[in-house]
């Protein structure tokens, strides 16, 4: 119940995530999310995407550092406390958050993020047991549809 | 008027230096070759003994001595006298992978003091001025040389050690400093806080005396115009005493070598074949009167033009002109002592790749030092927090090993640039060398 986030590390600096986004776009590869990490020097760029393993083996061979971490995506309906919910079942049973991002799908009415966090097994299980329940792989790629 | 603090030997003939040079280096390379064996082998593997140097004319017959050599023969290798004759030690500056220890008896302590007297004098120092000494105090020579020389020439000594600034300018201004000895780029420093803060009307300075790092003379002008002083550069290296083996005079055109205390030779570094006065090449120094540490024929790296032309200023010692650069890789930051090896030591340990750069820049008179390294995958995350985490300890580390703050900034791999396969290692922006 995880799907895959591949990170790469890009120099802060001109054209840097142009370049990066023009390789996926080269590649026919289709991104669902995108979220950017910085510090003055370097940059973090995560996304989700429709073929993570592809996608890997494509900013290897063109020379860029990167890895695939599983992260917990989750989908809610669109009213308020949604998310409140979900973070106050994370912190009451202290799970912490490393970080986390919004992204669209297609399906109306919902909201989703994408949640990295240290342990996502008891995650799942915490989540699971209170009717959330994250997506796999093949949910997300429903979702684009 | 030049004054000077030994005119007898500060403007002896040539005779006479040539002479005292003979006896003293004839008596130091006996004496070396009986009390230290390290000596006795090199002169032995070389087929020289003794009785073949008779004066300065043989000194080309005797080996060299480097860095490397000082560093195996750690730390009591060299050492000519019981260690119960030695009162000090010196090491050279920050450099933990690469220390240097030397040994001073009292009278090593009271001849290099006398050197650096010598140049407080040329400067225009006598009893009636206030000597601000802001060279750090502790191992480092340069505290220690310029506090003892002033007490020779009885001037009121300030002894500030580096730093503090605001301190530095409240003592300059209240205790009415006439003379200031720290490195050049501090003095730049000091030079634009004084006017920011509006004190350029308080200060009584007169004279700086500046070394421990290369300075341009576009610096010196700079600094002299600021603070409406002369600047005078001073030069000298821990192995054979500290500052004070070579000054500058009110000539301002090259620093006087204290003749009567080392011998100085100008050696092609690649055939370490001895060149003339006026060819540039590699300063080589031998101690002709230091007892515990005495240093024969040691290599500075240093890139020089020795002048033995007769100075306006009276003195007849022969000049050196600033360094012009180095035979080796070092490179002077912030008035220490750094090798790229040991930046790439601590890199490999902290595990990063060794494709790295280092990139020295002056910005605002100051040294800045900024290592690259590129990312790789086992050192990547998808976590900031990770990655941050491993940059603060290699900041730190190399902290530990170099004793100056680094800049460090992770690049992309293969952003460094590698001309013919190899990167180069150095981008040293300053300038300091003139005419290079």
């Amino acid at each position: 119940m995880t799907v895959k986030q591949i990170s790469a590390f890009l120099e802060n600096k001109p054209g840097a995530l142009a370049a990066f986004t023009r390789i996926l776009q080269d590649s026919e590869i289709d991104l669902r999310a995108l979220s950017l990490a910085e510090t003055e020097d370097f940059g973090i760029v995560r996304v989700i995407v429709d073929d993570p393993f592809r996608t890997v083996q494509i900013l290897k061979e063109e020379g860029y550092v990167c890895s695939l971490t599983p992260v917990l995506a989750i989908v809610f309906e669109d009213k308020p406390g949604a998310l409140v919910n979900v973070l106050n079942l994370l912190g009451d049973n202290g799970i912490n958050l490393e970080y986390s991002y919004a992204f669209l799908a297609k399906k109306a009415n919902s909201a989703c993020m994408i949640f990295r966090v240290a342990d996502n097994e008891a995650a799942i299980k915490v989540l699971t047991a209170n009717g959330i329940r994250p997506l796999c792989q093949d949910d997300m790629e429903g979702m684009f549809k | 008027m030049e004054r000077y603090f030994e005119p007898g030997i500060e403007c002896a003939s040539r005779e006479q230096i040539t002479r005292l040079q003979d006896e003293r280096l004839a008596a130091t390379v006996k004496r070396v070759y009986e009390t230290v064996p390290y000596y006795k082998n090199k002169m032995d593997e070389a087929g020289v003994s003794p009785a073949d140097i008779q004066g300065v004319r043989d000194l080309h017959k005797l080996p060299f001595l480097s860095k490397e050599d000082l560093r195996k023969q750690y730390p009591y290798g060299l050492l000519a006298k019981p260690l119960s004759e030695c009162v000090r030690i010196h090491s050279t500056s920050g450099t933990t992978g690469r220390r240097v220890v030397a040994f001073y008896t009292q009278n090593d302590i009271d001849l290099w003091e006398e050197c650096c007297a010598r140049a407080i004098t040329a400067a225009g120092g006598t009893k009636e001025d206030v000597v601000q000494v802001c060279y750090g105090y502790g191992l480092f020579t340069g505290g220690a040389g310029l506090h003892g020389g002033s007490h020779k020439v009885g001037s009121l000594t300030l002894p500030m050690s580096s730093g503090n600034t605001d301190r530095q300018i409240q003592f300059m201004t209240d205790l009415g400093a006439t003379i200031i000895c720290c490195t050049p780029s501090y003095a730049a420093y000091l030079a634009e806080s004084i006017i920011e803060r509006g004190e350029r009307d308080r200060i009584k300075l007169k004279a700086g005396i500046f070394g421990a790092e290369a300075w341009t003379e576009e610096m010196r002008q700079d600094i002299q115009n600021k603070l409406g002083i002369k600047a005078y550069d001073i030069y000298g290296l821990t192995e054979i005493s500290g500052p004070g083996v070579a000054f500058e005079c009110s000539q301002q055109d090259g620093m006087h070598i204290n003749e009567d205390h080392f011998i100085a030779e100008i050696i092609d570094p690649a055939t370490g074949e001895v060149l003339p006065y006026g060819e540039k090449g590699e300063l080589v120094f031998t101690s002709i009167t230091k007892e515990a540490f005495p240093l024969i024929r040691y290599r500075t790296k240093d890139i020089c033009v020795l002048n033995a032309e007769p100075c306006a200023c009276g003195r007849t010692h022969v000049r050196m002109t600033k360094p012009l650069g180095r035979s080796d890789d070092m490179l002077i930051v912030k008035g220490v002592n750094v090798f790229p090896s040991q930046i790439e030591t601590v890199l490999l340990n902290d595990g990063y790749p060794a494709n790295y750069q280092i990139i020295v820049e002056r910005e605002n008179n100051s040294d800045r030092i900024e290592v690259q390294v590129e990312m790789t995958p086992e050192m990547f995350s998808d976590s900031l927090k990770d990655i941050t985490k491993r940059e603060k300890k290699l900041v730190s580390d190399l902290k530990a090993m170099l004793g100056i703050y680094c800049v460090v900034k992770l690049v992309a791999p293969k952003s460094i640039v590698r001309s013919e396969g190899k990167a180069k290692r150095v981008i040293d922006k300053r300038n300091l060398y003139a005419g290079k």
